[in-house]
């Protein structure tokens, strides 16, 4: 489907964006034409974003132009943008919960009876109306809190389309989608291609790259490296592209020889922050020498059982054993004692103390025993060495162990986590979206780690958000869904398929 | 492949019973009215009046707070707003209450202390907006000055020559017990009544509300589709500055008819507590200011009726109530999601 032969409708011409001590884009130049999918891909900190945020007015580029509808723009805001029938779709969603469907989408574009009174009947008639012309299936009325992720995300594309949106940017727009859901975008993505609407994807999945694009543009370190067409291009050959060199993508481990479970969980009930019950009586056990993955959409429950497994939230009912021990309700230092290491969700808030060094963050679970420290005084030498060392053999890519922790970017953030958790004796070892927003190459390093922990016999169970993640890494995988484990798999039958299914809640088709 | 979307419920029918609790609690209500309007028609009705009068300015003052914090501004210092417009409506009707009629000397008074109010919500405004300083120090600023300014400036004797007058609304007034509680008032009641319901449509049914309440929810959202954080803020907080200003002007040319040192007497707090009990909501806080009201009409009247009830146990009433309310209610009422956060827009 070649479709170059179209015209062009969005030209960027050498932009060039810098900020203080990072040159975010590199001359980049890109070309969308109209009805087309062009997929810009690239790792975190490639500067998609940044560019993207430029064509929608809310940074302004340092050098380069930008061209719409063969017309030179300068950008000023998103009112600018959107004057000029550019939507963006953002990662994170630009909807404000309490509201209803239609208030969201006519938000700073009110329809009025008047007077500056809402008209909101026509509001939701215009929504409907949207909503059938492009298969984008949402109650107009409905209080978008109450919506489930992948409705919400039709709110944000029918708010680009009211506001006569025909060129229609999407930030990572499958990060927070199961892979049923993912595929009905994608096939809504066509539809609006087909009448005309030109969209720009940015993604780090190559899969959905291949599946979707018409060209795809790839980024790296703020320079569009190439533009590269599906049909002549393979996933290794776009991952090389991205990250400079070649990537193992999958990884890379023997069979597993589980012995006796080391982690026991029976019935466990637990509440979240709003007291709703968010685990609803989940039984499991992690054997020594295997890897349980829990796979499912984030917000299933998944956090708040990690939180009780580690101690940092009370188990309404139920119990969590650690081999002989009833460890149910243990102080997080009680647990971490016994030999459970942990790797946070959210590393910037759980993981590590951003202005502490990376030494001292190393430390952070057994500061006050020997040989860090000695009756009540820290012995710094001791912790500095172990700095050191560390750094070296997790190839932490620091200036030096004295680094307060908030320099580092994510990947190797998460590397200092791993050195810390993995550095003292472990019987189990939680990790909870370990790979979250890092690069290819420390995603590679950290899979590697965890598998070596499995090898040396310790009881791995990993949560993630990511399902080639879980799929890759796990010797047995768990879906979690509303609050329980509706199905556990070995790896060979966790098919995406049918592990999609499940995440989804629908248990009869996945099984049948 | 069929559908697979997940739904969640359950939400209307909570609703439902909610609504069917305030109509019986309504009823209830007008059922010991009538009660008591017979077995004692006088204090009844006496009661009932204070009670529209002492709910004044608390309404005022909690339409100050919700303006501002659905936009995302805390204000914790309606009560600096509400005393130096007390002060200075009071101060301009002694200027110029013997060079023109009383009524204009009373009209501009009340005018300078709604501007004033509204000066001061701009200076809130760029304390919390533009210098992005920390919301509650920025109220408290507001409090200290007032309380400063208006004790040093104080001049202890002067008076006005009258107050702002009841006036009767025709034949209605003269409807029993409703009459005189609801259809014989002063011009600022009557207006902090009607305020209620416009602000009530104005922030649900109209373009002003649903782009404050959306910058107070989620400012980004907002930002994204073109509407200036900044300015609605500032806008918001000015607005509802007035309203603090009208309050404090009520104190002094309406109710009480002369200025104190810190007359004001915690009412601007106990606003706060009305707004939280109200939901942040117009209609819900005059709920809780007619409560407020009741409680404090009621102290006057117990202590006028000479029974045997210590006077400071019945006057700490309003505030036992606010300590309940905020203990009971503050953590379960939701406020706006980015409410005392400085925004930076990307």
């Amino acid at each position: 489907m070649d479709k170059t032969a179209n015209p062009i409708v969005l030209e960027a011409k050498g932009i060039t964006k810098r900020f203080p001590g990072v040159l975010a884009n590199d001359k980049v130049d890109l070309l969308l034409y109209e009805g087309e999918i062009l997929a810009l891909l690239g790792e975190n900190g490639a500067g998609k974003s940044t560019l993207m945020n430029m064509l929608y007015g809310l940074y302004h580029p340092d050098e380069g132009e930008i061209w719409i509808k063969g017309e030179r723009v300068e950008l000023k805001n998103p009112r600018d943008a959107i004057d000029r029938g550019v939507g963006m779709v953002h990662q994170h969603f630009q909807l404000v919960p309490v509201m209803s469907v239609a208030e969201n989408v006519m938000l700073g574009s009110e329809i009025t009876r008047g007077g500056g009174i809402l008209a909101l009947s026509e509001a939701e008639r215009r929504v409907r109306e949207l909503s059938e012309r492009y298969g984008l299936e949402v109650d107009p009325a409905a209080i978008v809190e109450d919506l489930p992720v992948g409705a919400q995300q039709r709110v944000e594309i029918i708010k680009a389309l009211y506001r006569n949106a025909d060129i229609l940017i999407l930030d990572e727009p499958t990060a927070v989608l199961t892979p049923q859901e993912a595929n009905e975008l994608f096939r809504i993505m066509r539809e609006l291609t087909a009448r005309g609407v030109s969209i720009i994807f940015i993604t780090h999945k190559l899969k959905e790259v291949l599946a979707v694009a018409d060209h795809i543009g790839v980024l790296r370190q703020g320079r569009l490296v190439g533009i590269a067409k599906p049909e002549t291009s393979t996933e290794a050959s776009l991952a090389e592209m991205m990250v400079g060199r070649n990537v193992i993508l999958t990884v890379e481990k023997d069979e597993a020889h589980p012995t006796e479970p080391v982690l026991r969980v029976e019935n466990l009930m637990v509440k979240d922050d709003r007291d709703h019950f968010a685990v609803k009586g989940v039984s499991m056990a992690v054997r020594a020498g295997e890897i349980v993955g829990i796979a499912g959409v984030q917000g299933n429950g998944q956090r708040e059982l990690v939180e009780a497994l580690t101690g940092l939230r009370p188990a309404d009912s139920g119990h969590v054993w650690l081999e002989n021990t009833d460890i149910t309700d243990f102080s997080p230092r009680k647990i971490t004692e016994l030999g459970v290491a942990h790797i946070p969700e959210d590393r910037e808030k759980h993981g590590l103390v951003m202005s502490y060094s990376l030494a001292d963050n190393m430390v952070l679970s057994n500061y006050y025993r020997p040989p860090f420290a000695k009756h009540y005084v820290i012995d710094r030498d001791v912790i500095n060495e172990q700095g050191e060392r560390l750094v070296k053999e997790y190839d932490v890519r620091t200036p030096s162990a004295q680094t307060p922790a908030g320099n580092l970017s994510g990947g190797n953030k998460q590397k200092v986590i791993v050195a810390r958790e993995f550095s003292r004796p472990t019987k189990l070892l939680i990790a909870a979206q370990p790979t979250r927003g890092i690069d290819v190459g420390s995603i590679e390093f950290i899979h590697n780690q965890i598998v070596a922990q499995r090898d040396r016999g310790v009881a791995v169970l990993v949560v993630s958000a990511e399902l080639d993640e879980v799929l890759g890494l796990a010797d047995r995988v768990a879906v979690m869904f509303d609050g329980h484990i509706v199905a556990t798999l070995d790896a060979a039958d966790a098919t995406r398929e049918r592990v999609g299914l499940l995440m989804a809640g629908s248990v009869e088709e996945a099984v049948g | 492949m069929t559908s697979t979307t997940v739904t969640t419920a359950e939400k209307p029918s909570s609703r439902i019973s909610g609504r069917t609790i305030l109509i019986a609690l309504l009823v209830a209500i007008g059922i010991a009215i009538v009660y008591y309007y017979i077995v004692d028609p006088t204090a009844t009705t006496s009661v009932l009046a204070g009670t529209i009068r002492q709910a004044t300015p608390l309404i005022l003052g909690a339409l100050c707070g919700l303006i501002g914090e659905r936009s995302g501004i805390i204000n914790i210092g309606i009560e600096g707003q509400m005393l130096m417009a007390a002060f200075v409506a009071f101060m301009v009707n002694v200027a110029l209450g013997p060079i023109m009629p009383l009524g204009l000397a009373l009209f501009l008074g009340v005018v300078s202390g709604i501007l004033v109010g509204a000066l001061m919500g701009g200076f809130l405004a760029w304390m919390s907006v533009t210098l992005k300083l920390d919301q509650i120090i920025g109220g408290t600023v507001i409090n200290i000055l007032a309380l400063g300014l208006t004790s040093y400036f104080y001049v202890i004797g002067l008076t006005t020559r009258g107050k702002l007058p009841t006036f009767a609304l025709g034949p209605l007034a003269d409807i029993p017990l409703i009459g005189p509680v609801l259809f014989n008032r002063s011009p600022i009641q009557y207006l902090a009544i009607i305020l209620v319901f416009v602000v009530q449509f104005a922030l649900f049914r109209t373009v002003w509300g649903l782009r404050t309440r959306s910058v107070g929810e989620h400012p980004s959202a907002a930002d994204t589709v073109g509407i200036s954080v900044k300015m609605t803020r500032y806008m918001n907080v000015i607005i509802a500055g007035c309203f603090a200003g009208l309050a404090g002007a009520y104190l002094t040319l309406e109710s009480v008819g002369t200025f104190e040192r810190g007359m004001t007497n915690g009412r601007g707090f106990i606003a706060l507590a009305v707004m939280i009990f109200g939901r942040w909501t117009p209609l819900g806080s005059w709920g809780a200011a007619l409560l407020f009201g009741f409680a404090t009409a009621l102290k006057t009247q117990l202590d006028f009726m000479g029974l045997n009830v210590p006077p400071q146990l019945t006057g700490s009433m309003p505030y036992i109530l606010t300590i309940v309310v905020l203990a009971g209610f503050a953590g379960r009422a939701r406020p706006p999601a980015a409410v005392g956060q400085p925004y930076e827009s990307e």
